[in-house]
Parts: structure tokens; sequence; C-alpha cells
């Protein structure tokens, strides 16, 4: 389809501008010619041809309302509807972020109380709502550790991570001056202990752990884990990614956890808009509250205003307050599942995934065969092996029958990754669906490689060729030649 | 499937080669089974002329669609002329590994190191491993 | 309310496939000694209607201003219907990241138009899929010239948003990154001299914003040659996206890195965020700049596509290596953004201009009251600075009347103790703009 470029015709405009009801003079009188900008370079079509343009966009575009959405940690369940329309109040949406404190009560409450409700849900004592989203989260985590061993008269210059993490996690400690360590998994998938009693010195600031991990088990072991971080004055930092699969079961700061970050939009149903805005709070241990971003919501007997004052703060890492509409999403959904709904929204995340690596496990090789929590991970290994099929098109293959695929080729740890995170709103008959799609899929691997191999055939494009956008990149349209 | 690698030159386990071009200088690469390995490669990030690296230090990095490898330097020295060629065309490092693919021309600080290097049969040998062990 | 559809014949068939006996052995992972003995602590469950009426009685709680007179880095414009029609579409909200292209060409070409429109309007040939917001776009910025150029220090005008500098500040201390703030001269200008005393060959960027955070318009070509003198980077900020429609592009003027903030367009002030954090670079920087990039390319049957390129960037490949770790942007306020701009073509000039209209006549107003004066010289857009005998009571009064006053600079400028920073935006009438003036000339 044409790019809104190419419908562009002179004269054509989408837009009318009030007149200019102030007595006016020409700008150049005001500003200095040189510095001000010749033509605006901006396409020039109707307001319908807009409408369309986007609508038509919208049309090539898989969200969770069009169909089951299993992308490994990235927790694609429903968003409910009352949270956008909660999000649009003018009351919430027309603030100025300086607007004085008597015209911001509500905000201010609900931010005091989404606090209140996270750390209650979390185990942890105080927490930020102000990054952006969980890559920010960990940054803002990072930089509190080092922040408190500094103020302890320490220095510690590494930080341990499994092998099996996401990529924020090494980059997140490299962006503060870590070093970083890579602990192996074990032979189930968890944290080789023995590993990390070696590598856990006094120069090791902590270990950054997603729990449950990106193969979807629980770290078993995590009281010894704690233990040998502990014991050597490190700090266990909770990568909260994949919360979705203890609410109400357990609490990361029960466990040990010292810090974790947390995704408002996987685990707390804020949808993710293609890529963002997400939220990523950080929720502490009491000693460490000291050091959280600025500015914080306090409460004055029944007044809420912000307060600047905590001098060891590690300072600002977001204008404002953070995403605070994505937040009033996370806000109502809270508010609507209560403590019980959220214990049974973990109970049907993690029920979902078991089934579905129950049904798929005699059809796909498992990474590790055990009890997964919110998501199954298998390998594509058999496949390639036998009928030189790859994960990659096993997963072309799934959008032929109209699914959107699983996470692929991560965890690293897996060779030819499918990591399957069903969420909890999916029903029975999606999941059952889902799996004959799998089973079909694997058959055809067997008895018809190349329709895999060629797949997807019912898109609006066919594979694309990504090796030549990374050679010769074009980023932004030069315009008619 | 990969070329048979060339007996004019040294080899690193990490799979780069360099030729010894008699003037003190080497010229280097990666192999071309280091090459399948890396599969389609898009970039090639070259280091500055005069750049001084160590042996098996990163001299340059290299990337494909879904991964970066650091190059490891055969050498220890400086770095005196680049293919610049790769700017624009980075698959000639796919399409020959052994010559119109190479980097990056090195003045060598101590040609002693090259010794510590592999020859083509040790090389292929080491290859032929790790082949089988993938299997 | 409970959005879970499993039946009770649903969970008992599934633990039957599963093998397990109840959905208390599905977590017997966790150590015994950690296992929840209670349900949270949290407020009961409401059903859609309560928790309606809640978030009704919530928002209430808030005053609805009459009128906004602040600006200082969050912008009241008005946002045209299709802009929330078309983010309001949930193929597009309740989408993930573009991961999987073939399904995804709908946001990869939107984000491919977005980076064109924000490339041209920067002036820049590149830009990015978003950043979270104008302060960590211009962080990110510090850093990547940081790392490129392997510098360690950081020049930033101290005319740049406050905001912005603390979160630039928290990024180089985890850096080890020295900042520096270089002062403002008399034009409420950059002090160029000072620049030039300052900056050495360690300098890895200066950071400025223009129109900067007193409203002024920076000339780039006095700021230009010295930051470039010693090889440092200059990093142009912004903070009210709608100037990008009159003033010069910074990428025409020589700045290496153009970021801001892009609430401006078709994105709501939302009590601060979610914003959009434009950022833009030159060529040379095309494959270190931080976040998402889309591309185009052809299928297999050569035909038009988008897919997200140059991921060797990213953190989910060189992980420690990288020089960001973005993962999430703001992809659906860069959506928001692009909707506007389509939506105002040429005449985001036409908008750019009334608001320079409008802030000249309360300017004009304002600054004609007894012993209220002006204490710049050099040109502004859309905000400005005032002295006034008691900028609090004014604020105070104007508060009174159900109006967003101005910044206070003093806390932030402890030498501009009767400063006050205003804008004015098309969202004001001329009505209220006398209204506004009026009150304020009532402050005794």
């Amino acid at each position: 389809m044409d790019l809104i470029f190419e419908k562009s015709r002179t004269g054509r405009t989408a837009s009318d501008i009030p007149s200019v009801d102030v007595p006016s003079i020409p700008l150049e009188g005001l500003i200095d010619e040189e510095l001000l900008r010749k033509d605006v370079d901006l396409p020039e079509v109707s307001e319908l041809d807009l409408v369309r343009h986007f609508t038509e966009l919208s049309r090539r575009n898989f969200g969770v309302d069009l169909g089951f959405y299993p992308l490994g940690s990235c927790t694609m369940k429903y968003n409910p509807k009352i949270n956008e329309e909660a999000a649009r109040l003018p009351g919430f949406t027309e603030l100025h972020p300086y607007a004085p404190a008597s015209f911001t009560q509500g905000n201010l409450e609900l931010m005091y109380e989404l606090r209140l409700m996270l750390c209650e849900l979390f185990g942890m004592a105080d927490f930020t709502l102000q990054p952006a989203a969980g890559a920010q989260g960990e940054l803002t985590g990072i930089m509190i550790c080092k922040k408190y061993f500094e103020k302890k008269g320490e220095k510690r210059t590494r930080i341990l991570i499994p092998d099996a993490a996401h990529g924020t996690n090494p980059a997140s400690g490299a962006l503060c001056g870590f070093e970083t360590v890579t602990i192996p998994s074990n032979g189930e998938g968890g944290v080789d202990i023995a590993a990390l009693r070696e590598a856990m010195t006094e120069a090791v600031a902590g270990l950054m752990l997603t729990n449950p991990n990106t193969l979807g088990f629980f770290e078993k072991n995590i009281g010894e884990v704690a233990r040998i971080v502990h014991d050597r004055g490190g700090l266990l930092y909770c990568d909260g990614a994949n919360a979705n699969a203890f609410l109400g079961r357990t609490r990361p700061g029960d466990i040990g956890f010292d810090l974790i970050q947390l995704n408002l939009h996987k685990t707390f149903s804020t949808p993710h808009g293609c890529g963002g805005p997400g939220s990523g709070p950080v929720g502490v241990r009491e000693d460490l509250a000291r050091f959280l971003p600025v500015p914080r919501v306090i409460r004055d007997q029944d007044r809420y205003r912000f307060s600047e004052d905590y001098p060891d703060t590690i300072g600002r890492v977001k204008a404002f307050y953070g995403n605070f509409n994505v937040m009033v999403k996370a806000y109502t959904y809270l508010k609507l599942l209560g403590g019980e709904g959220l214990k049974r929204t973990s109970d049907m995340a993690v029920l979902n995934a078991n089934y579905i690596k129950a049904r798929l496990s005699p059809y796909y090789d498992l990474a590790y065969d055990r009890m997964c929590m919110h998501e199954c991970v298998f390998s594509g290994s058999r496949q390639v092996r036998s009928h030189e099929v790859h994960t990659l098109d096993i997963a072309k293959r799934l959008l032929d029958y109209g699914f959107h695929p699983p996470t692929i080729y991560f965890p690293m740890i897996v060779p030819e990754a499918i990591m399957i995170e069903p969420t909890e709103t999916e029903s029975k008959e999606t999941l059952d669906a889902f799996c004959e799609a799998m089973i079909a899929i694997a058959r055809e691997a067997e008895e018809n490689p190349a329709q895999v191999r060629g797949a997807p055939c019912t898109t609006p494009v066919r594979r694309l060729d990504e090796v030549l956008a990374a050679r010769k990149p074009n980023v932004s349209w030069p315009g008619e030649k | 499937m990969s070329k048979p690698n060339p007996d004019d030159r040294r080899y690193t386990k990490e799979h780069e080669w360099a030729l010894d071009n008699g003037d003190g200088t080497v010229t280097m690469g990666v192999t071309d089974y280091a090459q399948h390995l890396l599969t389609d490669i898009v970039y090639v990030e070259l280091p500055d002329v005069g750049k001084k690296v160590k042996q098996m230090e990163p001299v340059t990095v290299i990337e494909s669609v879904k991964s970066v490898s650091d190059i490891f330097s055969p050498v220890s020295g400086e770095v005196v002329g680049v293919n610049d060629i790769l700017q624009d065309k980075p698959e000639l490092i796919n399409e020959d590994a052994f010559g119109e693919g190479w980097i990056v021309r090195l003045a060598m600080s101590d040609p002693a190191e090259l010794d510590l290097l592999m020859d083509a049969a040790a090389y292929t040998a080491l290859t032929e491993a790790d082949k089988s062990a993938a299997h | 309310m409970d959005y879970t559809p499993h039946t009770p014949d649903d969970i008992a068939t599934m633990l039957q496939t599963i093998g397990v006996a109840s959905l208390d052995e599905l977590f017997s992972d966790i150590p015994e000694a950690y296992r929840l003995k209670n349900l949270p602590d949290l407020p009961a469950p409401l059903s859609e209607q309560e928790g309606w009426r809640h978030m009704v009685h919530l928002a209430a709680q808030n005053t609805l201003p009459a009128m906004t007179l602040m600006g200082a880095g969050a912008y009241h414009h008005y946002i045209p219907a299709v802009v929330g029609h078309i983010v309001g579409r949930s193929e597009f909200y309740t989408a993930y990241t573009p991961y999987q292209a073939e399904i995804s060409q709908g946001i990869l070409q939107a984000i491919y138009e977005y980076q064109t429109m924000i490339a041209r309007l920067t002036g820049m040939p590149v830009a990015n899929a978003s950043m979270y917001d104008g302060a960590s776009a211009m962080a990110e910025g510090a850093v990547l010239a940081g790392k490129t150029l392997n510098r360690d220090r950081i020049l930033i005008a101290r005319s740049v948003h406050p905001e912005y500098r603390r979160v630039v500040a928290t990024y180089c201390a985890a850096n080890g990154y020295t900042l520096l703030e270089i002062p403002y001269s008399a034009t409420g200008r950059l002090d160029t001299a000072a620049l030039a005393q300052a900056i050495d060959g360690q300098a890895a960027a200066v950071c400025i914003q223009s129109p900067n955070f007193f409203g002024i318009i920076e000339d780039l070509r006095d700021i230009e040659p010295v930051a470039h003198a010693t090889g440092a980077f200059l990093i142009s900020g912004f903070t009210e996206a709608t100037s990008l429609g009159l003033l010069k592009p910074a990428g025409e003027l020589g700045a290496d890195i153009v970021c801001g903030e892009g609430q401006g367009f078709g994105n709501p002030m939302n009590y601060g965020g979610p914003f959009l954090g434009i950022f833009a670079a030159t060529e040379k920087l095309l494959r270190k700049i931080p976040g998402r990039l889309s591309g185009m390319t052809v299928d297999l049957d050569g035909k038009r596509g988008f897919v997200l390129t140059l991921q060797a960037r990213e953190q989910h490949i060189r992980r420690e290596k990288a020089t960001s770790n973005i993962c999430t942007n703001e992809a659906l306020c860069a959506l928001a953004a692009s909707v506007h701009l389509v939506s105002l073509g040429k005449n985001l000039r036409k908008l750019a201009e009334l608001n320079v209209h409008k802030a000249r006549y309360l300017k004009g107003k304002l600054s004609a009251l007894a012993d209220w004066d002006l204490p710049f010289t050099a040109p502004v857009y859309n905000e400005f600075v005032l002295s006034c005998p008691d900028p609090e009571k004014v604020n105070a009064a104007w508060q009174e009347a159900g109006i967003v006053g101005g910044y206070t600079l003093e806390k932030d400028y402890p030498e501009r103790k009767n400063d006050l920073l205003l804008c004015a935006t098309e969202m004001l009438g001329r009505a209220d703009i006398d209204r506004a003036v009026a009150i304020a000339a009532e402050v005794r």
C-alpha cells in the first residue's frame, strides 16, 4: 500500500487553524529570518484520506482483540475496556504536570494508592512509579544498588546475571558501569548454585534474577540463592517481567528479594500499544527506599502532595512523575480484580501454560521437562533434525493459521526456542485450537516441509528481506526521485 | 561446504586468518567457515587506522541480522589499512572470505606471535571437530 | 470482576490433562516457606459499574483548569478528533512490538512514516521510532556521545529544562561522566563565551535546548562552531514540538543529535506521561542510535514491506555492549503524533505562528502592568519570562480563578527571584488572555 507521502496532493488539508484573534505583526519583525524554516514538508491529505490510510494500516496489524497472542515473556492478556475508558476521563488527561496540588488531588491519591497496592502485592516496603518502562525500571534499580554501595563506602564493580536473562539485564548493568558476569543455568533450568557461589564475591553488587525465569520456571532454590547473595553483602534484584505467574501465591519481598521492577503493561494489563507506552515501577526493601527517584507522593493528613526532600535519592530518570496515564489503567485493573481476582489470574495463567505444555509435548521437544509457571519453552530441534524445518518456519506457518506466533529464539540457551505464554484470559477452546494448529504444523513439517518453509502465504506481505534492510538501511522516505 | 583453508596463512581458534605480507605487516580476515556461521553479514565496524591492538583483543565487530561478533586480532600491532569497500559491500566477506573480504592490515609489533597461531591443517582439524560436535 | 473464562469443568479437564490433582500442585516449585497462606490484603474487588463510579469520582477530585498558562515541558494543544479515533483502534493499542513483520505491517509502516516526518522536521537524515520522553532522549544522546567519542565530560546549558538536566545528571552519574553546566547570558541565550572557555578535548557533547527553558530561541549559528571546535557532539533539544513548525531545523544548523519532547504533537498532557521522546541523528550515527527503527525492504515477491531493522544495535542482541537498554518505547504516542502531523500538514506552520501571536499578546499585556518587566531580550516562541513583584501571589490569584499559572523560576534559578515563566498556546482565546491579565492586574 502507498505511503501517506505518496497520497499527498498539494493544497489538500485535513485541518483548519483558528484565525488570529489577537493583534499581530509579521513574524519577520520578531524572529531573525535566518532562524525560521522555509517550508514544512509534511503530507497534504484530506481528513477522509487520513482516516482511510490509518484504518487500512490498522487492518494490517494484529492485536489481542483479533486473536490469540501467546508471545512468551510479553504477557499479552486481554486489556479490559473499562481501563481505557477510565484513562480517557478528562480529569486524568487534561492536567498539566505542574498544576498546583490543589488541582490534582485525584491524581496524587491514585499514585499513592497504586503504590500501596503494589507494596502489599509484592511484599516490598516502598515503590517508585517514575520509570517509563521495564527496562528503565531495571536501570533505576541498578542505579539504586550502585548508590547503596557508594553510601556504604564499598567498591563493587560486578553484577551477576543468569544466561537465560533478557538482554535488557546486562545492558542495564553495563549502563551503570558494572561489569556483567554470566551465571550458567543448571540441568533443570535453574541457577547453577555452585557457579553462583563461586562468582558471588565481595566485588559483586548483586544478582539480577528473573523469577520465574525466562524458561518459565520458579527458582526452586531461591532460599539458597538469596542466602549466598546476602552472605556476601550483595543485593538480590528481581526482574519482575514474569510477575503474572505468582500473584497471590508468593511475594518477592518475603522470599528475600531486595528490589523488583514490574511491567505494568504486562502483569496489570495496560495495553502495549505496538511497543509502548509501558510503565516500570521499582519496589525496594525498607533501607533502600531513601534512594528512590524524586519526587514522591506523600500524604499530609488528608491532602496529598509531592516531596523532593530525599537527599540520598538517585535523582530523576524521567521528567515529571512517570507514565501517569498507564498508571490509571493499572490502578483500575487492580481495583476491579482485588486480591482474589489477582490470585485467580496467576492460577489460570499457570494452568493454561501447563495445559499447552502437556498437549504439545508429544509433538515438540521440551527444553526441560518439569512443571512450568506462566509460560513453557519448547525447542524446534526435532523438526530441524528430521525435516530441516526451523522454528522461524513454524512461527511463520502459525500466521497462516491465524495465530500470533510465540516468542522464538529466546531464551538463547535453548536451541530453536519456542516460548509460549498463553495468559489467563484465554479459554480452553482457544488453547485447543492453537494446539491443533501446532500439531498440524508438526505433521506438515514431516509431510510437506516445503509448505512450512514457504509460509506465510495468507498475510499482506510474505517473508521480508531483513538482510537487505540492514545492509542498505532505508529508514526515512527520500521522496519522489 | 566451506572453501578449503589456504596453506599460505595462519589461523586463530576464533576463526580469523592472518597472511604475512613479508613487509612486517599482515592482512587479516575471518575464515570461510566463520562466515558460514555468521550468516549474511550486514555490517562491518571498521577500526580507525592507527588503532593499536594486542594479540587476540577485539579489533573490529561484524554484524549479521541477528548477531554481533567481536573479531579478534591474530597479532599485536597497529592498524595500517582497512578494507573500505566493506562499508558498502559487507557481503564480500560471505562471498570471498579469504580474498576480497579481507578486513584489516596490521603492522606487527612481534612477528614471532604468528608462530603461536595454527597452520591450515590444524585449523581444518579444529573446524571438523566443531562440525561433528554440532551433529 | 473476573476476566478469566475457565469453567469448573474446564479446570478439572485441564488439570487431568496436565496430570495433577489441584491448582496448588502447579505451584509446588515455590518453596513451602514462601507460599502465601492468605490472599493479599487489597481493597475488595469491584464490579465494572462500581469501578467506573470509583474512577469518575477519583477524576472528579481533580480540578479541570479554566485555562493553562503553564508550559515548561508540557503543552496544552488542541488534539483533532481523528487522533483519538485512530489510536483507539485496538489493532494498534492491543498489539505488542512488531516482532512478526508479516502481521505488523500497519504499525511498521506507520512508524516509518513517523520517522520520515520527524527527520524532515528536525532536519536530520534519520529518526528512531521513539524514546520515553524528551528528558531521557537527551540523556541517551549524551551517553551515546560519550560512548562514541570515548570521552567523559558532558556540557549542558543551564537554560535546558531543569528536569532534563537532572535526568542527564542521573544517567551521567551511572556512567561515571562529569556534567558541567554552562550559564546563560543577559539576553537569555546560552553564554557562548563561557562555553568556549569550558569546552575541551574530553567534552563528548554540548547539550542545549531551543526554544530554551526561558522560551528563547537559541542561535545555533553561534553555538555550533564552538561545540565542534573540539570535536564534541552538538545535541540540540526541545520541549515544545510545535516549535519545529516554525524554526529552522537544528539539523540544518549543524546539530549531531536532535532530541526532544513530542507530546505537543497529538498527545494530551496526561499529568506528565506518557510523553514521546523524539530522537534524530546524523547518518554517521545510524548504527549506534538507541531505540527501534522501522526500515523499508521487500518481501519474497519483491513487494514493498517494512521490518524492525538494524537490531544488532539493540540490547536483545548486543546485551552488555549495547549503547542503550531501551526496549519498550512510546509507539502509540508516536502514532498519535503521526496522525496529528498528517492532519496538520502545511498547517503546522500556521499553528506555530498562532502560538507566537498569542504569546506575544499575553506578554505585551502583562509587561504593560505596573512593575512587570521583561528580563530577557532575545526572541521567543510561545513561552517567555516576566518579572513581577510577587510571582507566588499572582499564581495564587490565578489558582483561585481555576487557572494553572506560571512556573516560578526561583526554585531552579535562585538568582531569578521575581521571575515567572508563562506560556500561551492556541488554546487561549483573546478573552481568556484578557481575563488572566485582569486577574494579575488586581494583585497587590
